[in-house]
Parts: structure tokens; C-alpha cells; sequence
């Protein structure tokens, strides 16, 4: 009893410090680091990188890299100049919006580890509130001399950047697909080449393998506010996108018939029994339906290229499926019909980007740009790909033998980077994405109908941008 | 305290206990001093006298400067946070507005805090004030007339739920309650397949921390129970009082202290539990967010530092509130 009154205390005053931090503190360390150019340090030297990423857990082949390769290369190569680094993991395994609220805290209060993983959409937040830095202003102009830039294409890059200033460097990116179980295809006798051109032709495969074998739930579309950012990026925006209207163009998109009509395919599906509500519902869902998929208890469902080569891998997955290659099938995400979907076209798909920034607050600048930039070189990419193939946002690695001769990396690259689209990098993204989770959850979960749940989101997101910024129709 | 004092402690917290300890010490130094002469001079004046008013504050300076850094000053900042449109991240968390008092405005207006006072009204009803001191007293006077190896097997299972940290029991009970591979599921015969903590969310939390916290009173009521005066219950079971009777008459009138106590901690306790979220994070759809899991989630899941303080410090009002209402009812009946 007494722990959870001291948890509460602690969130109380956590909450209490990081705003004394963001309103007072600042001002003093920023003037010590204005005018000096960071140095190498002599003598021993920590630094500590953290990474939502735990050794037999969550992006379990991201720690083992670091610890194992990544961190001795770097330290042997800072010995071999005569330099005394250590590196330390700070390792988490816990839901991304999670590891964010964990890092915002860390930031505002001052602490944190040096260099951070981190995710590209939530560039523009931390920049307004000041938890982040240029790279020049932190470590200096000799950021611009890394070899690493010239192989970056700018869009990737672009996705670092506020203001023309730099704060990081672009790890990787994804893209979203249909993700289908072969066997269990097969057995309901669907063909094993599987390409719907429309949501009609999605639930009639749903239809029939319901029919055939009523224990598997035959989708899984992400929809609740325990999915977190998940259920928008690969629930909700694909079917939206499918509409041919998108989350932001000039404007937020309110209450609209593209709106009605996305809302409406997760009422289909859900109300026939096509997906589950309660999995959306549970704490644990997103694991729960991806364990549900590796044991073929669900049919269908939609994620990036992580669920190839994070989950389901046989080797380093969280849920290994061991002939992967064999049962599971990917696919492109249909528009609601051919054509219908953004810019005019029959498929569509969302990505985001992975990235690590600097921690303003690091006492050894030097050294963290040194094994930031290291952890982006040419060298240490390519030694990552070998073990965990992904699309890197250097274009040399993604030319290597590892990413391109990986199927689903080079059916991304080739088939599916060209239609995505990409989140809007604004401060309020993460706050409008929340409503539109929690509008598809009401629905999903029977609470309220369509009309009712868009007319609640489109006046939730206008308390939060204005009005003025929301498209009505 | 410890945990929530967190990494950032040592600055001024050690500083101010560090300046008070060496302030209190020749305080002591003098008191020890002076004890002989005070055991001589009379026992019934011997505080007052040797102390003096300097040596008292003294005394009490440091509890008093740790009460003011550790209660005083977060609460009024949490106030002060209330007032504001702070945020964790965005150009809210770089500078934040006054916004006066529309923070408690929509609080009184948002549908999820009216649904988060009726659900911890609930909660607390249910599993402190019904669950936990009724089981505690419960088991107290059941085991009241035993002795020997089984009493103390009971004793210290019970004692065993209490002492057990939140998250591992936590996932105890997770595994208990789970849908599809759950103890409870396999315990009951058919192919049940209850997903008890989405179906009977307010229910599970509630005999989950019924089970938790039943210790404390009935450790409290244990003692309570073995003070009373045999003679008293001997007179009433001569003059044919039957047991209920006796329950009703004797006992709970003199032990009304006690239960009163009870109440009021586990109570409070209670309300300001966040356990909860260790296994439903607050779902289904509210159903058992609690005010402190409503918090955490527009605080800092959300970022609405400003909004959530000012739920804070309604939730602080709340606290001194029931508080204040026992100690009274305490004051008056004993």
C-alpha cells in the first residue's frame, strides 16, 4: 500500500521538479556552452546511450548490437587514439509513448543519457519546449564535415530538421503492408498469392476464413487507445488514406465524408465479428495479436516491415514464427477501391522514421557526437543489416547485399516507399493522434455510433489546434 | 517518500536536512545536560521547564523544515502549476501561460474526472471501507479465540499479501484473472474463457486490493480485540447476551476508536492508490480509472502538466476534507 503512495508522490513530484527544471534551469548551462567549442576531454570519459530497446525483450536484436558490436568497436577504436571511453546502454522495454513521457522528464529536468534513440515525429515538441538542441550549438560546426549527410537523401534527413538546423542523425525507416498467415490462407482455400485491389475484397478473404475455421479471428486492425500510436499509424491512416483524404493537408481534417467513410470499415469489420474488439481494449493487446499471428490465431493484419524482422524473426524475434518465410505472406494495403486512395492511388501506405539525437545536457559532447556519428557510419550500419535487414536512410547500406536482397526490404523500398506518406512533424501530431484513437475505440468497442464519435473527434481536435485549423464539412 | 524525492534529492533536500541536524544537535547536547537536574528538580514540570521555548523550537525546527520542503512547497506549487497551461513537451513546457482558473473549470465540466470521482467513490467504498476493514475485521474476530499453527499460518498469509510489492503482485493477479490461460479460468469447470479484468473490471480491483490490504486491520483489530477486558464479555454472556448481541453492544462500542482509525488511513490509502494501473492501465473504456491513474494519464501520458496539477491539488482538497471529517468524528465519540 505504502508503494503505490509512494508512486503517486513520485509522479507528483516528478511533475513538480521537470517544471521547475523548464522554467528556471536553462539559462545558466546554456550560457557555459554558448561560447566554448566543444573539446575532446582528457582522461576517462562515460558516456550512456539509451534505446527503447531491452536484451531478451523488445527490439531485443538493437541492445544485443549495441553491447555486442557497437559499443567495443567504438571504444577500441577511441583506445586506439589513446582516449579512455566507456559507453553504457541504458536499456528500456516498454510501450513508445511510454519511453517518451520517460525522456521528456529526463530532458526537462536536465539528466538523461548522452546520445537517445528516438523517434522523428516527436522532433518538433521537444524543440519548442527546449529539450533539444542543434548539433552545432551543442557539439559545433564540425557536425557539417561528417562524411554520413552526403548519403542521406534530404527527405530523410528533413525529418531532423527544424529551422535548417540539424538535431540528429536518421537511423532508419519502415512501411506499412498487409501482413497474411499462408496456412491458414490455404486452408480455407484462399489462394497463397494474395492481393486484394479493394476493402470489399479484405473482408470477403475475412468473410471466408471466418467461415472456415471460426477460432481465428481473420483481421487485426489496430484500434484502441492501448495500441497507442500504433492504432494510427497502422490502423486507422491506411484506411484513411484509402478514402483519398489525409490526416493534414493545410489543415486537420474534421468531420468529413472520407472521416465517416474510414470510421465506418472499422464498424464493419468489428460489428461482424471479422476482428476483435477486446483485444484492442486489453493492456497488453498489440503483443497479444501479434503472439495471436505468430501461432496463426489471426489471419490478417497490419504493420511495417518490425513485424518481419523484429516479431515474428525466427531467430531474434519476441514471437518467433521458425518458417517464416514459408507461412508468411505481405501485400500491399488496398484503397477502398482502385484509385481511390491519396494522390489517385490504388494502394497506400503510412511510415515513420527511427533517428538519435544529442542530449543538450551532456557533458561530453565530443565524445557523443563521436559515437552518434559512429552508430550512423557506413561501417557500423552495414554491420547491423547483416544480422537484422532493414532500411537504413544511408543510401550505401540499403544498396548492400544484406537490404537488397531481403525480400520484404526491397518490395518496401521498390514497391512501397514510393505511394507512403509520411506523419506531419507538427507539436500537436501526438495530441490529435490520441483523439483519433480514442474516436475508432468508441466505435470499436460499441460505445457510440459513427456520426457521433466523428462529431466528438472533430470537436476535440479543434479545442486543440482551433477551430480554424480543423477542414468541416 | 524516498522513491518520490527520485535522482534529483540530493540538491536540496540533503541540504536542508543537513543544516538541521546540526542545528538540532547542541539542542540535544543541552537537553541531555540538563536531564539529571530535571529528574531531580520534578518529574511533573520537566519538558516545559528545561526546554524553554528556544530549546523546543529547536526541537521541532527540523521536522518542521522537512514538512515545509517535502509537503508544504509541492503542494503550493502544485497549486501554482494548477493556474497554468504547462505541458511536458511543446512551447507550453518552454513557457508556460497563466490561465487563472479554467484548468478547474474544465475539470468540473470533463465528463472523464466526474467519471473518475464516481469510480474512485467506488473503489474506495467498496475495497477499503466494505472490503478491507470489514475482512480485516472479519478475520480479526474469527481467529480471536485460536492459537497455535494454524492462527499463525493464516497470520502470516495474510500479513504475505501485504508486504509483497505492488508489481509483483500485480502480476500475480494478472495471471489469476487472464482470459484465455488464467488460473481462475482453469479452476472453473468448462470452457469458460472470462476475460475477468475487461468484464468485471471495478469488481477485480476491488477484491484484488480487498485481498491486499486486508492486513492492516486486521492486525489493528487483532489488538484491539485483545485488550478489551475478558470481565466485560463474561457480564454479557451471563446476562444472556447472544454473540451478535455481544458483537453489537460490547465490542464495537469499545473499539469504535479503533475502527475509526482504520478508516480513516485505509481509506485514504485508498483513495490515493495507483496500483490499479498494474493491471487494467484504467480500462476498459474508464471503467476503473481512479484519480490518481486519471493524473498520471492527462500528466504526463498526455503532457497536460497544468491540468493534471490542478486535478491535483482538487484531489489534495478531497484528502484534507475526509481527513478532517474522521479526526472530528474521532475527537467527539471517544
Amino acid at each position: 500500500m505504502s508503494n503505490s503512495i509512494r508512486h503517486l508522490l513520485a509522479v507528483v513530484s516528478v511533475v513538480g521538479m521537470s517544471l521547475a527544471a523548464a522554467c528556471g534551469g536553462g539559462g545558466s548551462e546554456q550560457g557555459e556552452q554558448d561560447g566554448e567549442q566543444a573539446a575532446a576531454t582528457d582522461g576517462p570519459v562515460t558516456i550512456t546511450i539509451a534505446e527503447n530497446a531491452v536484451r531478451g525483450g523488445k527490439n531485443d536484436y538493437t541492445a544485443q548490437w549495441l553491447i555486442d558490436y557497437a559499443i567495443p568497436t567504438f571504444t577500441e577504436q577511441m583506445a586506439a587514439d589513446g582516449r579512455d571511453v566507456t559507453v553504457k546502454l541504458v536499456e528500456s522495454g516498454i510501450d513508445d509513448e511510454d519511453y517518451k513521457s520517460r525522456l521528456a522528464l529526463d530532458l526537462s529536468a536536465g539528466e538523461g543519457a548522452d546520445v537517445i534513440g528516438f523517434d522523428g515525429f516527436w522532433l518538433s515538441e521537444f524543440v519548442t519546449a527546449g529539450y533539444l538542441k542543434p548539433l552545432t550549438e551543442v557539439v559545433g560546426p564540425v557536425i557539417d564535415d561528417w562524411e554520413g549527410w552526403e548519403q542521406i537523401p534530404e527527405a530523410v534527413a528533413g525529418s531532423l530538421v527544424v529551422d535548417d538546423q540539424r538535431y540528429g542523425i536518421p537511423v532508419g525507416t519502415d512501411g506499412r503492408v498487409l501482413f497474411f498467415r499462408k496456412d491458414v490462407f490455404a486452408d480455407a482455400g484462399l489462394p497463397e498469392d494474395w492481393q486484394p485491389t479493394s476493402w470489399d475484397e479484405i473482408i470477403e478473404a475475412a468473410r471466408t476464413i471466418k467461415e472456415a475455421d471460426p477460432d481465428v479471428t481473420p483481421l487485426q486492425i489496430n484500434a484502441g487507445t492501448s495500441m497507442g500510436e500504433a492504432t494510427t499509424l497502422q490502423g486507422f491512416v491506411p484506411i484513411l488514406l484509402g478514402t483519398g483524404a489525409e490526416l493534414y493537408d493545410q489543415a486537420w481534417l474534421g468531420d468529413t465524408p472520407q472521416m465517416l467513410e474510414a470510421v465506418g470499415f472499422f464498424q464493419t469489420i468489428y460489428d461482424e465479428g471479422l476482428a476483435d474488439p477486446q483485444l484492442q481494449l486489453r493492456a497488453d493487446g498489440r503483443d497479444r495479436s501479434f503472439q495471436d499471428f505468430s501461432t496463426g490465431r489471426i489471419a490478417i493484419l497490419i504493420e511495417s516491415d518490425y513485424l518481419w524482422r523484429s516479431v515474428i524473426n525466427p531467430g531474434e524475434g519476441l514471437f518467433p514464427i521458425e518458417n517464416r518465410d514459408e507461412v508468411v505472406g505481405f501485400t500491399k494495403i488496398p484503397a477502398r477501391e482502385p484509385g481511390a486512395g491519396i494522390r489517385g492511388q490504388d494502394f497506400v501506405s503510412a511510415s515513420g522514421g527511427t533517428a538519435r539525437v544529442l542530449n543538450p545536457n551532456t557533458d561530453y559532447p565530443q565524445e557523443a557526437w563521436e559515437f552518434l556519428s559512429f552508430l550512423g557510419s557506413e561501417e557500423a550500419l552495414t554491420e547491423f543489416v547483416q544480422g537484422e535487414p532493414r532500411i537504413t536512410a544511408r543510401e550505401d547500406v540499403n544498396a548492400s547485399e544484406a537490404v537488397a536482397s531481403d525480400p520484404i526490404l526491397s518490395f518496401i523500398a521498390e514497391e512501397v516507399l514510393p505511394i507512403t506518406w509520411y506523419r506531419p512533424g507538427f507539436e500537436e501530431y501526438p495530441q490529435v493522434s490520441e483523439a483519433l484513437q480514442r474516436m475508432v475505440e468508441n466505435v470499436v468497442a460499441g460505445r457510440s455510433d459513427v456520426p457521433t464519435a466523428a462529431a466528438e473527434y472533430e470537436a476535440t481536435i479543434s479545442g486543440i489546434v482551433g477551430a480554424e485549423n480543423v477542414i468541416q464539412e | 517518500m524516498s522513491a518520490g524525492a527520485g535522482p534529483k534529492a540530493p540538491q536540496t533536500p540533503a541540504g536542508g536536512g543537513a543544516g538541521g541536524g546540526a542545528g538540532a544537535a547542541p539542542a540535544s547536547q543541552d537537553a541531555s545536560d540538563d536531564a539529571p537536574a530535571a529528574a531531580a528538580g520534578g518529574q511533573e514540570t520537566a519538558g516545559a521547564v528545561v526546554l524553554g521555548r528556544g530549546g523546543a523550537s529547536a526541537f521541532v525546527a527540523p521536522a518542521l523544515g522537512l514538512v515545509g520542503v517535502f509537503l508544504i512547497f509541492p503542494a503550493l506549487w502544485t497549486l501554482y502549476l494548477g493556474l497554468t497551461n504547462a505541458r511536458l513537451t511543446g512551447l507550453a513546457a518552454a513557457e508556460p501561460q497563466f490561465v487563472g482558473l479554467s484548468n478547474f473549470v474544465r475539470a468540473l465540466t470533463d465528463p472523464l474526472f466526474r467519471n473518475s470521482l464516481k469510480v474512485t467513490a467506488i473503489f474506495v467504498v467498496g475495497s477499503a471501507v466494505v472490503g478491507q476493514t470489514g475482512l480485516g475485521f472479519l478475520l480479526a474476530w474469527s481467529l480471536r479465540g485460536w492459537r497455535g499453527p494454524v492462527r499463525s499460518a493464516i497470520e502470516v498469509l495474510v500479513i504475505l499479501a501485504w508486504i509483497i510489492p505492488g508489481s509483483v503482485v500485480a502480476f500475480l493477479w494478472i495471471a489469476l484473472l487472464d482470459g484465455r490461460s488464467g488460473t481462475l479460468n482453469t479452476l472453473i469447470p468448462g470452457d469458460g474463457g472470462i476475460e475477468w479484468l475487461l468484464r468485471y473490471p471495478m469488481a477485480s480491483i476491488i477484491v484484488f486490493n480487498t485481498w491486499r490490504g486486508a492486513a492492516f486491520s486486521m492486525l489493528l483489530f487483532g489488538a484491539a480485540l485483545a485488550s478489551l477486558p475478558p470481565s466485560h464479555l463474561e457480564t454479557a454472556r451471563l446476562a444472556g447476551a447472544s454473540a451478535w448481541q455481544q458483537l453489537r453492544d460490547v465490542i464495537l462500542p469499545s473499539i469504535r476508536g479503533h475502527i475509526l482509525t482504520a478508516l480513516l488511513l485505509i481509506s485514504l490509502w485508498t483513495f490515493n492508490l495507483f496500483t490499479p494501473y498494474l493491471l487494467t492501465r484504467g480500462g476498459p473504456n474508464f471503467q476503473t480509472e481512479v484519480l490518481p491513474i486519471y493524473i498520471y494519464r492527462v500528466a504526463i501520458s498526455s503532457g497536460q502538466l497544468g491540468y493534471g496539477a490542478a486535478i491535483s491539488a482538487i484531489m489534495l482538497a478531497i484528502n484534507l476534507v475526509v481527513a478532517l471529517v474522521y479526526l472530528n468524528v474521532l475527537k467527539d465519540k471517544t
